[in-house]
């Protein structure tokens, strides 16, 4: 029993051991590119057919000492920018990146116009002459 | 006050239409960069004869479409009848990619339903297949005289990108 439980532990096992260190980097990269097949995974994540075949392909890139760049260029250069899970910054993705700072802006410039409407308001006779007059007159009387 | 009692309700509208516009939208068909580029060369053996070898560049100076297909794939199945109809009328070489399956099963459905393509390459292991930017087969390309892809078609081809697309594509590639 414990020969076949070992025996299948170990088969499951040997894409790791072959190679820690390849393992690290192929890990650390396929976790920033986006799996095709099942979209809202990372290559790193899945366990789809074709992320199983990719994987062996950049793991064969690693081993021949291909830079980080030059192997995300090998998925850019088949899947397109899709396949990243940062897109690059360029004029199509100008709003995509400056988008939340530009929301960001128009709230902060909002809440300043809030803001200074309201000081305004607070430093704005509420009561006319007539009305001021009344309620001090109605105080005094509380008073006695 | 009046406007400004209309700005929630423009801001609504406002998100409807782009909601609108994302339902409208197919995460699946993903742009293919390869479009515009030439296609990547290989040199696989064929599915029927696999003593012969094919190339993309042994049919250079011809526009022909390049169909990626496999047995266990379902809407290859759907995608055939339109295929077959494309061979009939002669307008282009077709050219298969049995894309990791066994010889044994795509020969078999050849058999049975049959065979539009002029011949078919054997990518058992997928390869070629990542070379192309396959992730969901079918996907389909029309190549060039010079070999450059000029069109990717993801999932099956139906009449309509076949007429209306694709065979428009193929007559113009083949004026210039």
């Amino acid at each position: 029993m414990t020969v076949i439980c070992g025996g299948a532990w170990a088969k499951e096992a040997t894409p790791l051991a072959e190679d820690p260190v390849v393992e690290q980097r192929l890990i650390a990269i396929s976790e920033e590119l986006r799996c095709l097949v099942c979209q809202n995974e990372s290559l790193a994540g899945s366990r789809s057919d074709l992320a199983m075949d990719l994987r062996r392909e950049l793991r064969s890139l690693i081993k021949q000492g291909k830079t980080d760049d030059e192997i995300r260029e090998f998925m850019v250069s088949r899947y397109g920018d899709f396949v990243l899970y940062r897109p690059p910054v360029k004029p199509s993705t100008w709003l995509l990146w400056a988008g939340p700072f530009g929301l960001m802006a128009l709230g902060v410039a909002a809440l300043f116009v809030y803001l200074r409407r309201r000081n305004v308001d607070i430093g704005a006779d509420l009561l006319t002459d007539d009305e001021r007059k009344r309620a001090e007159k109605l105080l005094q009387e509380g008073e006695k | 006050m009046k406007a400004r009692s209309l700005i929630p309700l423009a801001l609504f509208v406002v998100l409807v239409l782009f909601l609108a516009i994302g339902l409208q939208l197919d995460p699946r068909e993903v742009p293919s960069p390869l479009v515009n580029k030439p296609a990547p060369a290989f040199k696989v053996a064929q599915l029927e004869q696999p003593e012969l070898q094919f190339a993309p560049e042994d049919l250079k100076g011809k526009v022909w479409v390049f169909n990626v297909w496999a047995s266990w794939c379902v809407a290859c199945r759907q995608e055939h009848p339109v295929l077959m109809d494309f061979a009939r009328a002669q307008i282009a070489p077709l050219i298969g990619l049995d894309y990791k399956d066994q010889r044994k099963d795509a020969l078999g459905v050849l058999k049975r339903s049959g065979n539009p393509y002029d011949l078919t390459a054997f990518d058992g292991d997928g390869r070629v297949g990542i070379d192309y930017g396959v992730y969901g087969v079918p996907e389909s390309y029309v190549i060039d005289k010079a070999g450059v892809i000029r069109y990717k078609h993801i999932g099956p081809i139906t009449t309509e990108a076949l007429n209306k697309t694709i065979i428009p594509l193929i007559n113009e590639l083949k004026k210039s």
